[in-house]
């Protein structure tokens, strides 16, 4: 009799376990499918970055294929155009942050001073309709404005007398990704900002008003340190990300002759993988990257938790 | 609000106005730069610009674009992926996200974890290519849904939705005894219609606009979707040999590609901007609701 009493107690809990997923069966059927496709695109694509480690070859497999230890790093890290792609990369999407970033809470500190909801409104829907608007789309919008007989280049010239061939001369391509990106996005990501606003206590206002503050000193002392949390989360994930910077809008707004500063390592390890189809090499190069933006999330996460009193993502 | 603005604040607001304006103004422009020029003679506008005159204004380019084949199969291929890639998604967040609000689910923890990793780490472009291609799903509609249809964000919403729902509800349909199946269909989802139209609308646009998946996995063309006819219109300048007919002179053959420019950005963005005024509720609540966690 006290042979049963003493039963192990993880034994226990594991038939407990089994007991109630016995019972609710039906709740494992709904999760199944998801749990499935994640295992199958997300968890197998995850063994097969052991490529990079590999000589594949489509015919031996993932498996049969050769080890060759780092050798693809070493190839990437020592190739000629490596320094290059990498600045390329780095510059991109810091200056893009560094612009970016500022705009969307400028817009919502001025959109909440709009007192009549009506017009509040609708400046906000024009503002936030870029956002609807295909990446192919605003990229050929791009392409047909900033054409050397497009609109803009008919200012320049009445002006200066000499068209810019935006698109063709290296020097132009961050700007104009970057711009194009602030006229698409901003708008939209002030929305977040713009509900950490609306809840701010307008008796706050109405004191620091008594107290004779004017409005941009309301607006420093009152709204900034309201939306403070949200910027710094914002800000941690978009710099976690800074390597890796859409793949789609650069790979569209490249073209033969803007590719010195327009090629940042995800066009190229499109390039290297899929066009050439050296895939060991080119997930030896999505790798590296990935690896950048780990150390990246962590070390923004760490800087910012120092600078905002502790508070950070994680 | 009721107190007074002083003097200094007025002249702050003030220019908050005039800055607002300016940035309505920069968005608006090129948007209607675009819906005018799409009416508009391409020679006209070329040489003069926006015009008055009623002459330099034409409809050819929506006849051309119209009676494109590959454009019109772009935007129902578009139409049915997006369509199939919004029930997909829902489902599957709806599904996976209902187990894990319910408390005391055994293996909650496991299944978080499993999908929170996948958001801070992937196995990248190529290794995952291989995989759809070693599936058997390259140029087949699969390659196109079916990896971007598990969504972490949209599972955490959709659990984060199931979590507020009073616990009341379920508890008594159980005491009636109903069983699991029955509460989710009966009770659950029924209560979960705005979370699912949410997700809905969001992923409906996000594959609508996309292209890089279909450029990636699809070989055959007919089964290309809007935004990949689109590119090879406006960023490829290819136009195919059908649109010009018998009229191949060069001159000409510029002129018609720049008239379908316009009009097919114009046909292409129009159902999603002028949709979205109506569910910007909506869309802001996914952001919002996006960003508690």
């Amino acid at each position: 009799m006290e042979q049963s009493y003493a039963m192990p107690k993880r034994q226990t809990r594991m038939r407990r376990n089994l007991d109630y997923i016995r019972k609710n069966q039906f709740l494992y059927w709904l999760i199944a499918p998801a749990f499935i496709l994640t295992v199958i695109f997300k968890y197998v694509p995850m063994y097969g970055v052991i490529i990079a480690f590999k000589d594949f070859s489509y015919n031996k497999g993932i498996m049969g294929s050769e080890w060759v230890g780092f050798k693809y790093f070493e190839k990437f890290l020592t190739a000629p155009n490596f320094e290059l792609i990498f600045m390329n990369t780095l510059k991109l999407s810091l200056y893009g942050l560094i612009l970016g970033f500022p705009v969307p809470i400028i817009l919502a500190l001025m959109l909440n001073q709009l007192r009549r909801a009506g017009a509040k409104k609708n400046i906000q829907l024009a503002l936030y309709a870029p956002n609807f608007i295909s990446v192919v789309v605003v990229v050929g919008m791009i392409f047909i404005f900033l054409s050397p007989v497009g609109p803009i280049n008919k200012l320049i010239e009445y002006f200066t007398g000499h068209p810019i061939n935006f698109m063709s001369d290296p020097a132009y391509f961050r700007s104009v990704y970057i711009l194009s990106g602030i006229w698409q996005a901003a708008g939209w990501s002030s929305i977040i900002y713009v509900a950490a606003l609306a809840g701010v206590d307008p008796e706050l206002h109405n004191a620091a008003t008594i107290d004779g503050a004017n409005l941009l000193q309301r607006i420093r002392h009152i709204d900034l340190p309201t939306i403070k949390p949200v910027m710094a989360i914002v800000f941690i994930l978009a710099a976690g990300g800074i390597m890796s910077i859409g793949f789609e809008k650069a790979f569209l707004m490249q073209t033969a002759l803007n590719l010195p500063t327009s090629e940042i390592l995800p066009t190229y390890v499109y390039k290297v993988g899929l066009k050439s189809g050296d895939y060991s090499y080119s997930a030896a190069i999505g790798l590296f990257n990935s690896v950048i933006n780990v150390i990246m999330l962590v070390v923004v996460n760490f800087v910012v938790k120092k600078l905002n009193e502790g508070e950070g993502l994680y | 609000m009721s107190f007074k603005h002083t003097r200094l604040d007025r002249f702050i607001l003030f220019i908050n106005y005039v800055l607002l304006a300016l940035a309505v103004f920069i968005v608006v422009v090129p948007l209607l730069y675009v819906a005018v020029a799409s009416f508009m003679e391409p020679t006209a506008l070329l040489n003069k610009g926006f015009s008055l005159s009623l002459s330099d204004y034409s409809i050819e380019g929506y006849k051309l674009i119209l009676s494109n084949d590959a454009m019109l199969r772009g935007f129902l291929n578009a139409l049915f992926y997006s369509a199939a890639f919004a029930i997909l998604t829902v489902a599957l967040s709806v599904f996976a996200g209902f187990p894990l609000s319910v408390e005391g689910f055994v293996g909650s923890k496991f299944f978080m974890t499993v999908l929170i990793i996948t958001m801070f780490f992937g196995g990248g472009l190529i290794p995952t290519f291989l995989v759809v291609k070693q599936l058997g799903m390259l140029d087949t509609v699969w390659a196109v849904i079916l990896p971007g249809a598990v969504s972490v964000w949209n599972v955490i919403l959709a659990r984060t939705f199931f979590k507020g729902v009073p616990k009341e509800l379920s508890e008594a349909a159980k005491v009636d005894g109903a069983s699991e199946a029955r509460i989710f269909f009966d009770i659950i989802i029924p209560l979960s219609k705005p979370i699912m139209f949410v997700l809905a609308l969001y992923a409906f646009v996000g594959q609508w606009n996309s292209f890089f998946d279909a450029m990636i996995y699809l070989e055959n063309q007919k089964l290309y979707p809007l935004q990949l006819v689109l590119r090879s219109i406006l960023i490829q300048n290819q136009i195919s040999p059908e649109m010009i007919a018998d009229r191949a002179q060069a001159a000409e053959l510029k002129r018609l590609s720049e008239i379908i420019k316009y009009a097919s950005i114009v046909i292409s963005s129009l159902p999603l901007l002028v949709m979205y005024p109506f569910f910007q509720k909506y869309f802001e609540k996914g952001v919002l609701v996006g960003s508690l966690k």
